[in-house]
């Protein structure tokens, strides 16, 4: 990505930041949480694009956010950076071990795998007593280098903290996705035999893009704690990894900021759902669900990039 | 050892079906060796095992002096083995160009992952040896086509060119030449073996046209039920009395014994 896009980009998160007193609080939260999915779906966007889509990715957003309970729990650990690195490994190294079996599947069985997995840590975590079983643990507010917000200065500080996630993934992802791994997702869906022949491994390209999306995802989870002050099995249900594919959907694989807007749509729709017919609120997003595929099959995405992918002439 | 490759005792059997037996070749560094024999003689299997696709029953490989039996096929492409296959394999959703730029990067960017991770995709290097192979391999006019939609020389061309991209010593072709018309087959050929030339690059290619071997083979392997049953000079290989029979004659002997007509070979 050029210098000019990298400083553009910090100028609309900077602008964003400062938007702060004329927004609610309770949008602040909201786009929190938007930006905390966001962050999970820009890395399902990478495994997406190699045609791969894991219906358990709530395994390492999971993961991610009860690193952070437990770190503050155990550890005594309050400082949100440190936390959310923490969670960020923690997430990255079951990926790195559970990929060891995952790379090595595809299509529906890689995707029922991964969700196979997360199932199971859905069940350690209500069986076991010392991860707060089903009623899940609280988190304690953390601390921003040394400063101790509380209340709305609180919600406020997370706020800015997802905006430099945000940030920070929106241009690791872009690099990844433009280095020559990055590139070789298409061609993993399009023939693996010629992938193997050109001299490198499908296996551990799969695997090295398993342990980015699950980076990603344990940021997810860290930010998603960090806002709510509270963790529980829920976040590894598997309608917690459906919510993932379906905002994945909806944003597409085309673009990365698509991620992140597809998710706040996604957290507004619900929201307004919800408001409207608390009873079938799901009725409302499967309709947009439906609306989706049947109408943008690329996702939002494809209506950002459509100009700019045909001005490109085809030439990468 | 001046041999590029050596082959000793290379066995392979698929349950009751032996699909290669006993072979043993030395090719020296330079040589253009056409691979020929009837369907089923084994000729697949032996490129098969060179590269890596399948593991030999038996017996050994070595190139450039050390052993690559039974490595798999990345590893092998690695030390400077390449392939192209009977059935073009491609990046269907690619254009031509990018399928270039997908293998000249992958051989630029070292072999593990994470260098791949790490290095851009798209770069001038890149992009300037992408546009070479375009032009030796005449295959520019395609340039911006997505090679879904390529003509069958076409595929046959980008299937080789992409093998190419990481300056192999070792290319083999299997049937680089299979469904394209005969009048097209010499001009394909003379394509590939002059941008193969170029480079110095040591070529097997599996050939069913005789005329095809005769024009562009330095050395003949007639292969017949697993095994070479002549090596030599296309003038010496071609009119050896076995091969006559089995597969340039005017009966091919099959697998299962019986007698049949060849496939016609055009004057
Ligand atoms: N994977 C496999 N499993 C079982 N048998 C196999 C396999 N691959 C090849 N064979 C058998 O091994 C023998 C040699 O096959 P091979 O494909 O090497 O022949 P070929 O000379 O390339 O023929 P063609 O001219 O038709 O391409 C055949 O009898 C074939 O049926
Ligand atoms: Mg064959």
């Amino acid at each position: 990505m050029s210098v000019r896009h990298t400083l553009l980009g910090a100028l609309v998160f900077a602008g964003l930041a400062a938007c702060v007193p004329l927004l609610p609080l309770w949008l602040i939260s909201l786009i929190t949480i938007a930006m905390s999915s966001g962050l999970v779906v820009s890395g399902l966007i990478i495994l997406w694009r190699a045609g791969l889509v894991p219906f358990g990715q709530a395994l390492f957003f999971a993961t991610g956010a009860y690193t952070v309970a437990l770190a503050g729990l155990w550890l005594k650990i309050s400082d949100a950076v440190v936390l959310v690195i923490l969670a960020i490994v923690a997430a990255a190294l079951v990926a790195a071990f559970a990929g060891l079996l995952l790379a090595r599947y595809r299509e529906i069985f890689f995707a029922m795998l991964s969700l196979a997995l997360s199932m199971i840590l859905y069940g350690l975590l209500v069986k076991s007593e010392a991860l707060g079983s089903t009623d899940g643990i609280n988190v304690a507010q953390a601390t921003f280098f040394g400063m101790k917000p509380r209340g709305a200065a609180y919600t406020i500080a997370v706020f800015w903290l997802s905006l430099v996630l945000v940030f920070l993934a929106w241009l690791s992802v872009t690099a990844y996705l433009g280095s020559v791994a990055g590139q070789m997702a298409g061609a993993i869906r399009d023939n693996e035999i010629r992938v193997e022949y050109l001299g490198i491994s499908v296996t551990r390209l799969i695997h090295l893009k398993l342990t980015i999306a699950a980076a990603l995802a344990g940021a997810g989870g860290a930010l998603a704690a960090l806002s709510i002050s509270h963790v529980d099995p829920q976040m590894a249900y598997w309608t917690t990894s459906g919510g993932f594919v379906f905002v994945t959907i909806l944003a597409g694989a085309v673009s990365v900021p698509a991620a992140f807007i597809g998710a706040l749509i996604f957290e507004v729709i619900r929201s307004i759902a919800v408001a409207v017919l608390p009873g079938g609120w799901q009725m409302i997003l499967g309709t947009v669900l439906l609306v989706t595929i049947l109408f943008v099959p690329n996702g939002l995405g494809s209506l950002i990039m459509r100009k700019r992918i045909a001005g490109q002439g085809g030439s990468k | 050892m001046s041999a590029l490759l050596s082959v000793r005792d290379l066995q392979k059997t698929f349950g009751q079906v032996v699909a290669a037996r006993d072979i043993n070749v030395d090719v020296p560094v330079g040589q253009t060796v056409g691979i020929i024999g009837a369907n089923g003689a084994g000729k697949t299997t032996f490129v098969n095992m060179i590269t890596g696709h399948l593991k030999p029953s038996g017996g050994a490989i070595i190139f450039e002096g050390g052993a690559i039996t039974g490595l798999p096929s990345r590893k092998i492409m690695r030390l400077g083995v390449a392939r192209s296959f009977q059935v073009a394999q491609l990046f269907p959703t690619y254009t031509v160009f990018e399928n270039l730029c997908a293998a000249i990067a992958i051989a630029h960017s070292g072999t593990s992952v994470f260098s791949a991770a790490v290095a851009r995709f798209v770069s001038d290097r890149t992009k300037g040896e992408a546009e070479t192979a375009l032009a030796h391999f005449q295959i520019a006019p395609y340039r911006d086509a997505l090679a879904s939609t390529l003509p069958q020389g076409m595929r046959k061309l980008l299937d080789i060119a992409m093998a190419t991209a990481g300056n192999p010593r070792l290319l083999l072709l299997d049937e680089p030449t299979s469904g394209i018309s005969l009048e097209e087959k010499f001009d394909l050929m003379e394509v590939i073996m002059a941008a193969l030339k170029a480079r110095g690059t040591t070529v097997l290619f599996v050939e069913h046209d005789m005329e095809i071997v005769r024009r562009f083979a330095d050395r003949v392997l007639a292969f017949y039920d697993g095994t070479v049953i002549a090596d030599g000079p296309p003038t010496v290989a071609l009119d050896d009395p076995r091969v006559a029979e089995f597969i340039t004659g005017t009966l091919i002997r099959a697998k299962d014994g019986t007698l049949k007509a060849p496939t016609v070979s055009h004057a």
